[in-house]
């Protein structure tokens, strides 16, 4: 792994094109932009095909000897699936609306990062071998033969999409590059050609249960480390259930969150508001991840892996189920679980049960987003809060990619960061709501070997917080994503080091004054409340 | 898969170096790559090696940092449970550095 270049070096964006058409130029792997490929043992344990341990760097892909008929069989298979995939093959003009509109080729520069170039990779061979136009006129019809450097390219940039959507709010066609990604990534997985920041999750959800592969002792260990926290912090013991049946609410979040700083405060966030709230509910040690990293291999292990939060509610006799904040695990929930593992029918329509509300949004899937949960607490006063407590937060808020623009959620978190902080700055309007701007790491490309990926995916998102750090001060970006809490950390580091990374909730339970607490000196990560001490140096 | 040689052993490790079998794990292995990083594994490395081993061989996973801070500041005082004295010993990392010297798979973070 080279070294990552500094900010000031990796910023230089050179966007003169290269001398051949695109589709005489071949796809040259660049250090540090690319993931080590899928370990042979994490993908025997979901049965995928040819799992054998190779590398991206090798000449040898190891690949069966039949792997060009295996992609095109899947090709025309899943083009008389799914009628958006055909349509999405055939409709694009080219009018380049989208071009400028990815993250990764503002970051980068690289032209076949514009997704309409990128799609155009796939397009290219649909065209030689499903369009009677492209089968006579081949090259002047753009169209072309996959041969092993196509599908080479192929894997280099579909694993440099991270099916954010952004490029098709922009496309007058409507146009969705995400799922030409995803149907890329189905094919390369045909062949054995995952990367392992994926395949390893997977395998371990498959397992375990969750991504990171925590055993049912291990996340008890570790919620009772934050209780030992919340403790400190609050004076109130909390004692959280787990597999418990009969509980009327089943809660499931991404297993990050439980592990990973800064989402571990988020956690404790949620292990207090529900405490106070008195609620009747319970942590799964079976269902325990919200996230859905089958999602970026292949629809079937998508529902797979999803198919555990059903089994777990019914299991446990719960009425209805509620989630915590995160990104891609609520595109899964919200667009796919119903059709893949549903009805539902042995739960109910979820209703508040301490405000009453009935969340009819939910009605199918029987699933309610964290946000939408505590929005209508405060909007029906049920929440004592005390914003003072983050007088010396300047906060703004990332909308993910998937709550955004795949489900619409954005007023929400909005409006309780505005309730619990006094101090909240939007960014510019078009890095924001469904124009938003992706972390640059998500479908499960936040590894570390490809750092100079992440950064440069990550520098547009980057750049509208420093707007607001410059003109505002803003010290603190808030989200609702597991992914984003561990990523924009990372690029916050490398871009605009005087900004923190944190959950809604980790804000709402700093400001939650609750039942029978101790007056508060700290906030969740240990450090002095504004005004309760003079700030100490940051470790 | 890479492989590593030591003391006459072909050791399998990952794209990052990071062993694949715990049993190949040694002391000597342990002081082999610390030394190939220029660092001498003091008492104190050692403190934080065989607390990663210990909580491994529990946990089956590398423990939050956190956890990490907490427990060494209860072994060897809380003038040494920071993340500043762990940055000292492990300018790589207290995770991913400790983590690949005590045989440990590479830490993943939040995925």
């Amino acid at each position: 792994m080279a070294k990552l270049p500094k900010p000031e070096e990796l910023s230089k964006i050179d966007l003169k094109p290269p001398k051949t058409d695109w589709m005489d130029t071949p796809v040259e792997f660049k250090e540090d932009m690319y993931c080590w490929g899928a370990k042979g043992k994490n993908l025997k344990v979901v049965e995928f095909p040819n799992a054998r341990d190779w590398s991206p760097k090798e000449e040898d892909w190891k690949l069966p000897e039949n792997w060009k008929e295996i992609v095109m069989e899947a090709f025309g298979d899943r083009l008389s699936k799914y009628r958006s995939f055909k349509l999405f093959m055939d409709i694009c003009v080219r009018c380049g609306a989208c071009a400028d509109k990815c993250h990764f080729f503002i970051g980068g520069g690289d032209p076949k990062n514009m997704p309409v170039l990128r799609a155009e990779l796939m397009r290219s061979v649909y065209r030689k071998h499903f369009t009677t136009g492209g089968k006579i006129f081949g090259k002047t019809a753009g169209a072309r033969e996959l041969t092993l450097n196509v599908l080479k390219e192929w894997w280099y940039y579909y694993y440099q999409c991270t099916e954010c959507r952004r490029c098709s709010v922009f496309c007058p066609y409507g146009i969705d590059t995400a799922e030409i990604t995803m149907m890329g990534r189905e094919f390369l997985n045909l062949l054995g050609l995952n990367i392992d920041w994926i395949a390893g999750p997977v395998a371990n959800c498959y397992m375990k249960g969750n991504h990171l592969g925590l055993e049912p002792h291990t996340i008890k260990n570790s919620i009772e480390f934050f209780l030992d926290d919340i403790e400190n912090i609050t004076g109130i013991k909390i004692e959280p259930t787990f597999n418990r049946k009969g509980a009327e609410i089943l809660f499931v979040t991404p297993s990050g969150d439980l592990f990973a700083d800064p989402g571990t405060y988020t956690a404790m966030g949620y292990l207090m508001l529900f405490h106070e709230l008195g609620l009747d509910y319970t942590w799964s040690t079976y269902a325990s991840e919200g996230g859905n990293f089958g999602f970026f291999t292949s629809n079937e292990m998508g529902k797979r892996l999803n198919s555990k939060i059903y089994a777990e509610a019914k299991r446990l006799g719960v009425k209805w189920i509620l989630g915590g904040e995160c990104g891609h695990m609520w595109r899964v929930l919200h667009q796919y679980m119903d059709t893949w593992n549903g009805p539902a029918d042995f739960l109910e329509v979820p209703k508040s049960p301490i405000t009453g509300t009935v969340f009819e949004n939910a009605k199918a899937t029987k699933m309610v987003h964290i946000a939408e949960f505590t929005a209508d607490l405060i909007k029906h006063g049920k929440l004592k809060l005390d914003p003072r407590r983050n007088d010396h937060l300047k906060v703004t808020f990332h909308d993910s990619c998937n709550t955004s623009r795949g489900m619409g959620i954005l007023e929400e978190p909005r409006y309780i960061i505005k309730n619990v902080c006094k101090n909240f700055y939007e960014m510019p309007e078009n890095t924001i709501r469904e124009y938003t701007f992706c972390c640059g790491s998500g479908t499960g490309l936040n590894a570390s070997e490809n750092m100079a990926l992440r950064m440069r995916g990550g520098l547009p998102r980057a750049n509208a917080v420093k707007y607001v750090h410059d003109n505002h001060g803003v010290n603190m970006l808030a989200n609702i994503c597991a992914i984003d809490r561990a990523t924009l950390k990372s690029a916050m580091e490398y871009w605009v080091p005087d900004v923190q990374v944190c959950g809604i909730h980790e804000l709402v339970a700093n400001a939650l004054v609750m039942k029978g607490e101790k007056e508060r000196t700290l906030d969740l990560r240990l450090e002095p409340l504004p005004g309760k001490a003079e700030k100490e140096g940051n470790e | 898969m890479p492989l590593m040689e030591f003391q006459g052993k072909q050791i399998e490790v990952d794209d990052d170096g990071y062993i694949i079998n715990l049993d190949d794990w040694t002391k000597e292995l342990a002081q082999h790559l610390a030394s190939q990083d220029s660092v001498t594994l003091t008492e104190s490395h050692w403190e934080v090696i065989n607390f990663l081993r210990d909580y491994y061989k529990q946990y089956q996973i590398a423990p939050m940092i956190k956890i990490l801070v907490k427990e060494i500041g209860k072994v060897m005082g809380p003038e040494k449970g920071n993340t500043k004295y762990l940055y000292e010993l492990y300018p790589g990392g207290p995770a991913k550095q400790a983590c690949r010297y005590a045989g440990l798979p590479k830490p993943t973070g939040c995925v």
